[in-house]
């Protein structure tokens, strides 16, 4: 597998309309969307302290995901750093709420409540492999996080409640 | 024994609360619904006080040069021991700022018997956000509703969701 080097784009900030749209499937064999993918992991490997992001994030409406939770003190699995490519949530168990920010969305949190224990499958780019992976904890919620913006959805539209936004006070959110 | 409307703004720093709250402990008042947050670096509290002191006495008591207090008499039996008998939603709307975005979205919800029973907004950068708990008749066609919510952050570029809250009664 050889993917090209990944450029380093510039994270969107809401509001911003791609944020809100569905993405497109794409076919993780296509060269394009290899770039695409070298580009998110790029992209992510230079916010250090963010654990994912979403192609419509870097301003590709197109469904793929990057993440790496390796580290975060409210992480117990760790799948790798990854990308996937047309992503689903197969199975969602568990659920917990947690205060989550996003690289797009600037000095704010939100309590939000996820699935701690996930099945996702995909596709890798480049070979097209399938890819299954089972999550928990903080690398669950943020790669549902992610998935989230594939369908254009914010952390803002799973707040329960109006008590439950917050300003943000520290960077160790997801 | 009454009940006093308190409203406490100030430049937020450490220990504002404690000193509120301190003087009313103070005076013997009881401190019944309150709430707090922080608009702007400004803190702001919002107190339904009991006790013997009238609202001009607690006004006098919680007096500080760098708060602004006001204090007012309320009717006791108005607001204690109404259950909600609506159905409970949440709102959530964001999208670039720009003036009249409550205005336009509560509009809406008064249209149809709506009571917002809370409510958060917040501005950063371009992005302004607001959440809004949502008390409804039972009787309201939700999904018209929706509609007409859409319809109006269309025209205010702004997304809206507009969804039942889902307690965990246990």
């Amino acid at each position: 597998m050889t993917w090209p080097d990944g450029i380093v784009r510039g994270v969107l900030d809401a509001p911003h309309p791609l944020l809100s749209a569905r993405a497109q499937q794409v076919d993780p064999t296509d060269p394009r969307v290899v770039a695409a993918a070298a580009d998110l992991l790029a992209t992510l490997r230079s916010e250090p302290r963010t654990a994912g992001l979403a192609a419509p994030q870097i301003g590709l409406s197109w469904r793929l995901i990057a993440f790496d939770a390796a580290g975060h003190p409210k992480g117990r699995s760790w799948a790798g750093e990854l990308v996937v490519v047309n992503p689903r949530l197969a199975e969602a168990s568990r659920w917990r709420a947690g205060r989550e920010g996003c690289v797009s969305i600037a000095d704010l949190t939100g309590d939000v409540r996820r699935a701690t224990r996930i099945t996702v499958s995909g596709s890798l780019p480049d070979t097209g492999d399938p890819v299954t992976i089972e999550a928990d904890a903080f690398e669950a919620r943020c790669i549902q996080h992610q998935l989230d913006h594939l369908d254009g959805v914010l952390f803002l539209d799973r707040v329960p409640g109006a008590l439950s936004l917050h300003r943000r006070l520290h960077r160790c959110d997801a | 024994m009454g009940l006093s409307a308190v409203t406490v703004l100030g430049v937020d720093r450490p220990g504002v609360i404690a000193a509120v709250t301190g003087s009313l402990a103070d005076c013997g008042a009881n401190i019944q619904d309150s709430t707090m947050t922080l608009l702007g670096g400004h803190v702001a509290m919002m107190l339904l006080v009991s006790g013997d002191l009238s609202a001009e006495e607690l006004c006098k008591h919680l007096c500080a040069p760098e708060l602004v207090v006001t204090a007012s008499a309320v009717e006791a039996r108005r607001y204690f021991g109404r259950r909600p008998t609506g159905l409970g939603y949440v709102l959530t709307v964001h999208g670039p700022d720009r003036p009249g975005i409550i205005s336009a979205i509560s509009a809406v919800l008064a249209s149809v018997g709506g009571n917002i029973t809370g409510m958060s907004t917040r501005l950063t950068g371009r992005l302004y956000v607001l959440i809004a708990d949502v008390e409804l008749p039972e009787e309201v066609d939700v999904a018209g509703l929706m509609r007409r919510l859409a319809t109006v952050g269309s025209g205010l570029e702004s997304e809206i969701t507009f969804r039942p809250v889902e307690p965990d009664l246990l």
